[in-house]
Formats: structure tokens, C-alpha cells, sequence
């Protein structure tokens, strides 16, 4: 097992500081908003996902005058329903894992995702080697959470007004790279320009539309509702276009 | 209820339902299943979707009645995003994103 740590430590190098610094985040503003360490430290443990985590912190701190769980669940399930497509790609080398298979599907993330997707080095049992990436990753997740507890217990909450900033930001920061990186597949040929606009598009302005029609109390069902919706419609037009670029490109061929 | 109670259902449920979107494709794509191709489409594109979403959902506090309602977060939000553009840094981008907003958020009322 030590050999395995010693050469899967230095792969999550990156994972390691992304995560320690996210983790921070998540555990000043959980304590900003007044939680008890044990309340962060659970949720980073048995949730474990950060994009949901800080979507949990205005419905968990509000939860004594609006109370809507299944709202909750929903978001949660559209926050963290790209882990259908990491299961997706994993399934086989998983379903070899053996003892540690539970563990390595409870604790998928999406920096994890980056690291096992390609697969393990031949020379190391591979089940052990997926083991380690993962529970490494998840420690530093929950020790950044620790540290974030305890600077926000020690730092006075006035000078910490804002740094919730963090969360927003770190939404940005995604749909930053994810845009750039559906702008790159645009150049390369694997993308459509409809298909590398449409989706952020039909978030921004079905979420707008949400919270101009159904108030900022109660938008979030009903853009859900509005961006699956326009999926469906967009997926019969994209359908459509494709298979006509596909029977066009045929022709061309000869 | 008890707010205690309140926030242990708040965390089953999120709990629940980040587990059964790690779990399920392993329960219902058991060997030799081919995945529906709506299914690998949409896994494709809802990402982005998701986090416009929560970009507008930090954002809807935000009010146009006075300045210091919503140049802080408007101003942090475009900065931010700049300064990934431009460095592809995600520290740098979230601290001087974070930092520019408490600092405007002091200064304006």
C-alpha cells in the first residue's frame, strides 16, 4: 500500500491544492454562517461533491423559515448529475475493483474522475491504485474543510463579510473553462457552434426567466424544469442537423 | 421541526441524490447494455447548463436599487471571469475575484 500511496501521491499534487484551497472556502463559509465544525466535516465526507456543498449553504442556513427538500433534490440531482457520465466511463475497470468498489463510487469527483479515467499504471494493482487517487483526494477535501473551520473561528466575522464571494467565483472559474474548452472543440471540428452556445445560453436565460416569473424565493424547480425542457426540444433539432451532416458528408465521399 | 432535524433531512437529501447519480449507472448498465444515446448527448451538454444556472443563482440577491447592491458582485463576477481568461489560473481568478468583492463591498455604499 505504500508503494501504491508514494506513486499516486505526486499525480494528486494539483488535485491537493485545488482541493485545500476549495476546502477552505467551503469551511469559512460554513462557519461565517454560524455551523458547528462537525456539520461541515460530515458534509464533506458523506455529500463530498463541491459545486453542491456550496449550493447546500443559503438552503441550509435559511432552513428555519423555508424549508423545501425536494427542491434541494432535485437541484442536487442536476448539480451532480455529471457523475452519471463519470459511472459511464468507469464501469468496467470499477466493477473489477473488488473490496474497494463501494468506496470508489461513493467517493467519485470530478477532479478524481481526471485522474482515473485514463486508467492505472500496469506495473500496480489497479483496484488499489483507483483506491488511493480517490481516498487521497477526499482527505485533502476534508482536511481544507478542517482548516477553513478553524481560520474562520479564529478570524473575526466582520472582516470575512464577502467572502462567500468564493462560491460564485468558483462557478465562474468552471463555466469559464467550460466555455473555452467548448469554443476550442468548435475550432477542432468535434463541436457545433449551436451545440457549444446552446447549453450555457439556456441556463442563463432559463434561470433569468425562473427568477423573473417564479421570484427568487422558489426559481430554481422552475428553471430546472425550463433548461430539460429546451434539452428536449434542442436535442431533436441537433439530432436532425447531424444526421444531415453525416448523410451530406456520405454523399461527398463517393 | 426542530433546525437541527431540518438540516440532517437537508443533508440525507443531497446525500441521496449525489449518490444515486454515482451509483446508478453501475445498477442499470450491467454487462453488454448499450447506453441510450439521449442519454451520452445530454451527459455531454447539461454541465454547462448547471453552472449558468448557478452562476444566476449566486447572483439573485443582486438589486438594481442602489450602486452598492450590485457593482460589487456584477464588477467581481467580470473580473473574475477575465482574469481566468486570460490566466487559466483557478486560485489567482477565485482569490483576486473574492478579494475585489469584499474590498468594493466596503467601499460603496
Amino acid at each position: 500500500m505504500r508503494r501504491i500511496l508514494k506513486r499516486a501521491f505526486p499525480e494528486t499534487l494539483p488535485v491537493l491544492a485545488g482541493y485545500i484551497f476549495l476546502g477552505i472556502a467551503y469551511g469559512i463559509a460554513m462557519k461565517v454562517r454560524g455551523f458547528h465544525v462537525l456539520w461541515s466535516i460530515s458534509i464533506s465526507v458523506f455529500v463530498y461533491g463541491g459545486s453542491l456543498q456550496f449550493a447546500m449553504l443559503e438552503p441550509m442556513s435559511r432552513a428555519a423559515e423555508m424549508f423545501a427538500p425536494l427542491t434541494l433534490f432535485f437541484l442536487a440531482l442536476l448539480v451532480q448529475a455529471r457523475h452519471l457520465f463519470y459511472g459511464l466511463t468507469m464501469l468496467e475497470p470499477y466493477n473489477r475493483a473488488g473490496a474497494v468498489r463501494p468506496y470508489v463510487i461513493f467517493a467519485m469527483s470530478d477532479e478524481t474522475y481526471s485522474l482515473v479515467c485514463s486508467g492505472a499504471p500496469r506495473d500496480l494493482p489497479e483496484n488499489k491504485w483507483y483506491a488511493a487517487i480517490t481516498a487521497l483526494d477526499q482527505f485533502y477535501w476534508v482536511a481544507g474543510t478542517v482548516i477553513g473551520a478553524l481560520l474562520g473561528e479564529m478570524i473575526p466575522v466582520e472582516y470575512l463579510t464577502g467572502i462567500d464571494f468564493s462560491m460564485t467565483a468558483l462557478f465562474v472559474v468552471i463555466m469559464t473553462d467550460q466555455t473555452r474548452g467548448a469554443m476550442e472543440s468548435v475550432r477542432d471540428g468535434s463541436m457545433t457552434l449551436p451545440q457549444a452556445l446552446f447549453p450555457p445560453l439556456l441556463g442563463l436565460f432559463g434561470t433569468l426567466l425562473g427568477l423573473l416569473l417564479a421570484g427568487r424565493d422558489s426559481f430554481l424547480l422552475f428553471a430546472m424544469a425550463v433548461i430539460l425542457l429546451g434539452f428536449g426540444v434542442f436535442y431533436q433539432t441537433d439530432r436532425k442537423s447531424s444526421a444531415k451532416v453525416q448523410r451530406e458528408g456520405r454523399v461527398k465521399k463517393p | 421541526m426542530s433546525l437541527t432535524l431540518k438540516w440532517i433531512i437537508q443533508i440525507l437529501v443531497c446525500i441521496l441524490a449525489t449518490q444515486l447519480t454515482r451509483f446508478l449507472p453501475f445498477l442499470v448498465f450491467r454487462e453488454g447494455k448499450t447506453v441510450p444515446p439521449f442519454v451520452t448527448w445530454i451527459g455531454h451538454h447539461l454541465p454547462r447548463a448547471c453552472m449558468a444556472m448557478l452562476v444566476i443563482y449566486c447572483l439573485k440577491d443582486v438589486s438594481f436599487a442602489q450602486a452598492g447592491a450590485w457593482v460589487p458582485a456584477i464588477v467581481a463576477t467580470v473580473v473574475t471571469s477575465l482574469l481566468h481568461l486570460k490566466f487559466k489560473n483557478m486560485f489567482l481568478s477565485i482569490c483576486a475575484g473574492t478579494g475585489l468583492y469584499m474590498i468594493l463591498l466596503r467601499l460603496i455604499p
